[in-house]
């Protein structure tokens, strides 16, 4: 796998290996890879990756949590990792200590809202969070009469309508009627939805991105072992140029997504920079998981479609990951709107400004 | 993994900043004085001698160079963004963008010092245009299949066949050209080419202009007849091109020419939406900008693999893959786009002639300085399929 210079991916990587092989989870028909997986990332602190020791967390800077996420990625994980870290970052915010124990954020769309009433309760229907159904807590973020608040909330009080996305992963309806949260405090002054929105689509992509790199290494590697027409299948020309595309939305989705998580871990607050680095992101990522996701299986022809095989791991979590926190149509219409207002002698230098 | 195809966020320097505000107001300064007209991509002559040493006089030419021969010792960095913000001006950097992007750095790697001392000063000043004599009536991406011959004779060559597509031949002051001087062997095909230094507007050698489906005559046939050139004119190792061609693939093929070349009608089609774009304009524009913006920073990124040393010719080739596909099918998407623009926008003219001419640019962007089927078949060899 990837070289890494940071003790963080190295930890990770070294558990990834250990007990999220894909192979061996595809195989393991009964689950009995997850609760080791998560106990081990937990031990080494990294779910509170984003969270400062005095709330209870490892404090890992924001620049290591998005390595951790595109290793993440490359294994196509399925424990809600890149969720709790962001209900951690998320609860951080608003210097809320992190409990123990697998948490995800409300909303995880920009299209739904959680209200705050004056009797301290929240209210609000949530679509599409992931892992909703495993956590046991909720970072939310709220809007009251004065403003934006981030508050804990212990997942049993909320009601969960269990479903799936596209890449097998529990992807739930979450719906609060007058919750009572453990804990409850404003946001920081500016602080609005749209901020976490970017944040956990910088996290998707990175996600995506790590998912393209070991979709191409398998996909080539693939490609040099099978033989059809009395040759490897990667002597053909025809095949050499899918593949030759798939490196370039691997490395578009991959620039786009670091670039993003560069942009974010060194800004100082969420400009318009910032916000066209991370929607960037998440519009570009999404269409690498679809053109390159799609070579990735042609490549593999009909092995690649089997459940037994792993690239389905890799490509449908790809492709669910476009939906969380905006999809790439949202982000799209979004920074579109944004280039607009800013006129057209202004989009340029949008552009240049790093 | 088999690709470690890593592009790091570059972030620009300061002082890239500083010389980018430079650069804007003496372009600013230039459209003012009627230069150019940044909306008019389709000038007749994009040649600007003056201009050109106007940008010399700044010390933006060779600005990577060493200062005894001109240079600036500058980054390549500070060099992108000089780049990039003539490009998106429209700025007429013909006479002078192949000698500060190509033919310089060749001579700087390959020419004796005499050469050196002579010819780069004068690139650096503005003054003198290079053309790329690579093409062949019959060898056009099988480049190792030239057969204009270069024959040994007293003190130098003589030249006798045809280049073709040779862009700016008809006001270049030199080429910088393959010619065959052995035949190929049985082991290497790629054997038995040189490459060399052509003064043009000398006896032998025939400059014929050919029509663009543009209406432009950019390009050329070139056509020796026992042109001579001196011994001391050949770059590099004879019958030893091939070794050299590769490095220099890098800084032709991931530069901001690589995706800006239609770049006009974006801006142009944010202008004619105005500040409050329906549900399809606003999504339409921010996913060209995504793709734009991922590609730029692809672009720097390598730009940022050059200034560290490295020789990032698979980088480069996914740059030029990506961003020439973008940048081709860039005017359709804003065309679609630009249907549902108002009547009443008061730069629809404008809008409309540009994509008149982007859509007849588009075609020759995918094919220039290497094709797409030879970028992927790069791309693969470095994924280690070939």
């Amino acid at each position: 796998m990837a070289e890494s210079d940071n003790i963080v991916v190295e930890t990770a990587e070294k558990i990834f290996a250990d007990l999220a092989d894909p192979q061996t989870i595809n195989n393991d028909k009964k689950d009995t890879w997850r609760a080791p997986l998560w106990q081990a990332l937990s031990e080494a602190g990294l779910p509170l990756s984003w969270v400062p020791d005095d709330l209870g967390g490892s404090g890992a800077s924001l620049a290591d949590g998005f390595a951790l996420l595109n290793a993440a990625g490359r294994f196509a994980v399925a424990v809600p990792l890149a969720e709790t870290m962001l209900a951690g970052w998320l609860l951080a915010q608003a210097k809320i200590a992190s409990p123990e124990g697998e948490m995800t954020v409300l909303p995880a769309s920009p299209r739904d809202r959680i209200t705050l009433d004056a009797d301290g309760a929240l209210s609000g229907r949530c679509r599409g969070v992931p892992f909703a159904k495993a956590a046991k807590h909720f970072a939310v973020l709220a809007h009251g009469k004065d403003g934006a608040v981030i508050a804990l909330v212990d997942a049993g009080k909320g009601r969960i309508e269990s479903g799936l996305n596209v890449g097998y992963d529990h992807s739930d309806t979450v719906t609060l009627d007058k919750v009572q949260p453990v804990s409850i405090k404003p946001a920081p002054d500016g602080f609005e939805q749209t901020h976490m929105m970017l944040m956990g689509g910088v996290a998707r992509s990175l996600q995506i991105a790590g998912a393209m790199e070991s979709m191409l290494d398998i996909s080539v590697r693939y490609s040099n072992e099978r033989v059809a027409f009395e040759k490897k299948i990667s002597k053909f020309q025809a095949v050499q140029h899918n593949l030759a595309r798939l490196a370039g939305e691997s490395a578009a989705a991959l620039a786009a997504a670091t670039s993003a998580a560069d942009a974010i871990a060194n800004a100082k607050s969420f400009d318009d920079e910032v916000y066209l680095e991370a929607a960037s992101a998440k519009i570009r990522c999404a269409e690498a998981a679809e053109k390159g996701g799609g070579i990735a299986h042609q490549v593999h022809g009909a092995i690649g479609f089997t459940i037994e095989h792993i690239l389905h791991r890799y490509s449908l979590r790809a492709l669910a990951w476009r939906d969380d926190f905006g999809s790439e149509s949202h982000w799209a219409v979004e920074l579109g709107k944004l280039v607009a207002t800013r006129g057209a002698d202004e989009l340029w230098p949008l552009v240049a400004s790093r | 993994m088999t690709a470690a195809l890593r592009f790091d966020p570059i972030r620009l320097p300061e002082k890239c900043e500083q010389l980018r505000k430079e650069v804007r107001a003496f372009l600013a300064e230039e459209i003012a004085a009627g230069t150019f007209d940044p909306h008019k991509p389709n000038r007749e002559d994009t040649d600007a001698p003056e201009f050109s040493r106007r940008v010399g006089a700044k010390g933006w030419l060779g600005m990577t160079w060493p200062k005894k021969y001109g240079g600036q010792e500058r980054s390549f960095l500070e060099r992108y963004v000089v780049t990039e913000e003539m490009r998106v001006a429209n700025a007429p950097t013909r006479r002078f963008f192949v000698a500060d992007r190509q033919s310089g750095p060749v001579l700087l790697k390959y020419a004796p010092e005499h050469i050196k001392m002579d010819i780069l000063p004068r690139i650096c000043r503005g003054e003198i245009c290079f053309a790329i004599g690579m093409s062949e009536p019959n060898s056009g991406s099988d480049l190792f299949a030239a057969k204009t011959r270069a024959t040994k004779t007293d003190g130098g060559y003589l030249i006798n066949g045809t280049k073709i597509w040779t862009s700016s031949a008809h006001i270049a002051d030199y080429m910088i050209a393959i010619f065959r001087t052995s035949p190929p062997t049985k082991e290497n095909r790629r054997h038995g080419l040189t490459q060399f230094l052509v003064k043009m507007k000398q006896p032998g050698i025939k400059v014929n202009p050919i029509g663009q489906i543009t209406g432009q005559y950019e390009f050329n046939e070139v056509v020796f007849t026992d042109h001579f050139i001196p011994d001391d004119h050949v770059l590099g190792e004879v019958d030893g091109a091939w070794k050299q061609a590769t490095s220099e693939l890098a800084y032709e093929r991931s530069g901001p020419e690589r995706f800006l070349e239609t770049y006009y009608v974006l801006t142009e089609l944010v202008r004619a939406v105005g500040p409050n774009p329906d549900t399809r304009s606003a999504e339409g524009i921010g996913r060209l900008v995504a793709q734009l913006h991922t590609m730029r920073r692809m672009s720097v990124s390598v730009a940022g693999m050059l200034q560290a040393g490295k020789e990032p010719v698979v980088e480069a080739s996914i740059v030029k893959d990506i961003g020439t596909v973008w940048e081709q099918q860039l005017p359709h998407r804003v065309r679609d786009l630009a249907a549902f623009v108002e009547e009443t926008a008061t730069n629809r003219e404008t809008l409309e002639r540009q994509l008149d001419f982007a859509i007849k640019t588009a075609p020759k962007l995918t094919i220039q300085g290497g094709t797409t089927e030879v970028l992927r078949g790069i791309i693969a060899r470095g994924l280690g399929l070939r």
